[in-house]
């Protein structure tokens, strides 16, 4: 798997504090994540999920470990190159959607590639080939305002992914939605890594957890278990 | 599950015989309670005899055709208006699995509760796979299917949040305050007098005296 990884963690420990006082969020933590996988955190508060999400995408630097992003170790990058990472390949993906109210959903979504130089008209097209993906391509001149909860979110995946960025980072992304809506939204999430993209979905939530091809289960910062989809009988019957 | 009312909803529609019945109750629940023809024909006997259906025209192949009577009808009425019921207190092996496991010395009922939460979300990912691989999720049939699917997929759900639940209010205890010792003291035959804890808990029947 190591070749096709998008997203690796060797190592890595989280430590709030210092001496007695001192608190592990994260206790050498390895996890790779390849290309077309989508792997799911689940862990009670408190676990590390979040801590583990801010690490993987350069919001945070673990106290010990290497975090490895399509080949470029975290470590070693300076803030400039950071924050480039963070533009080209991630992509985020929050509870409450985090879009500008006063942009429309295309603005929205070609707003990171426009940060990085591309110009309009490139980005315009990139824009709505990623609005198009989840189903949007009537919504480019939408403000978040008259979008609906489900909707809004799919602008943030498309966001997330536009450009070619390949590594999505969600963290509880159906939170805010009804159940239906909700598995609208992680049905899109699911078919954006099945295109070719690699994902890290935190939830709580058992049923969203099901989505992905791994479940990673953490406990005090330390992962404890991992459940795969394969190798699992057919557990219904569909056929006649 | 019911299957004479839902043999009964299905009459309702309009006559049909018993090789019929067992296409028309697959088509809606998309398979995942298969019935065999066996079963069809000795609920259809029930049935008859109960006045809920009557024996109609035999076709040319020989098939007989079964009608609803008005008994029937108001049966099905009534059925598509009551709550199913459910029975009280539980039986479920899970529950009493976790509840003894939290008692005994030198058990980790974290792992027990892993271990379970373990095989309930591999049920959870398979089921989502069956759920999502249909071509046309909202075809009828596809639909009706998918809605037993869902079912299954909420039941499987509640489990692991349950499972959540109890991992938690366990981790608020030290371990040795759970662990109970074999009892120095024999009980007296009979049911325990007036234990406070039966009388709050909903009966448990007591299938192993059958």
């Amino acid at each position: 798997m190591s070749g096709d990884a998008i997203l690796r963690l060797v190592g890595v420990s989280q430590q709030y504090g210092v001496g007695e006082t001192s608190v592990s969020a994260l206790s050498g933590v390895d996890l790779e994540v390849a290309r077309g996988e989508l792997v799911a955190i689940m862990g009670a508060s408190g676990s590390g999920k979040s801590t583990l999400l801010s690490i993987a995408g350069g919001l945070a630097h673990p106290t010990t470990g290497e975090v490895i992003v399509e080949g470029r170790h975290l470590s070693t990058a300076s803030p400039r190159e950071l924050a480039l990472l963070r533009r080209r390949s991630l992509g985020f993906v929050f509870q409450d959607f985090n879009l500008i109210p006063t942009l429309t959903a295309l603005e929205n979504v070609t707003l990171p590639l426009e940060l990085d130089g591309f110009r309009a008209r490139v980005a315009r097209r990139a824009g709505r080939d990623a609005l198009s993906s989840v189903d949007l391509a009537d919504k480019f001149h939408s403000y978040p305002d008259d979008l609906s909860g489900g909707q809004q979110q799919r602008v943030a995946i498309a966001r997330a992914v536009v450009g070619g960025r390949r590594l999505i980072l969600a963290d509880e992304p159906t939170g805010a939605l009804d159940s239906v809506t909700g598995e609208l939204v992680l049905k899109m999430l699911r078919t954006r890594v099945d295109a070719g993209a690699a994902a890290i979905l935190v939830t709580h939530e058992a049923r969203h957890a099901a989505w992905a091809d791994r479940i990673v289960f953490l406990r005090d910062g330390r992962i404890v278990d991992e459940s795969r989809r394969d190798g699992v009988d057919d557990l219904v019957g569909t056929s006649a | 599950m019911s299957v004479k009312q839902s043999l009964l909803a299905i009459l309702d529609q309009g006559p049909c015989y018993g090789y019929q019945l067992r296409h028309e109750f697959d088509r809606r629940t998309g398979s995942t309670w298969p019935l065999n023809v066996g079963q069809i024909y000795n609920t259809l006997e029930r049935l008859e005899r109960d006045g809920l259906v009557a024996k109609g025209e035999t076709d040319e192949q020989g098939h007989v055709f079964f009608e609803i009577t008005d008994a029937g009808r108001l049966e099905v009425r009534s059925w598509l208006s009551s709550p199913v019921e459910r029975g009280q207190g539980t039986r479920d092996e899970l529950a009493i699995k976790l509840a003894l496991a939290a008692t005994l010395p030198g058990v980790d009922v974290t792992e027990v509760i892993q271990t379970q939460r373990r095989a309930s979300l591999a049920q959870l990912q398979e089921l989502n796979r069956a759920k999502y691989a249909g071509s046309d999720p909202e075809g009828p049939q596809e639909l009706a299917w998918s809605l037993v699917v869902d079912s299954m997929i909420f039941a499987a759900e509640a489990e692991v949040r349950w499972l959540d639940h109890t991992e938690q209010r366990l981790a608020l205890r030290p371990r040795h305050t759970l662990a109970l010792e074999l009892s120095s003291q024999r009980p007296k035959r009979g049911r325990p007098v007036a234990a406070d804890a039966a009388e709050r808990t909903p009966r448990i029947e007591a299938e192993a005296t059958r």
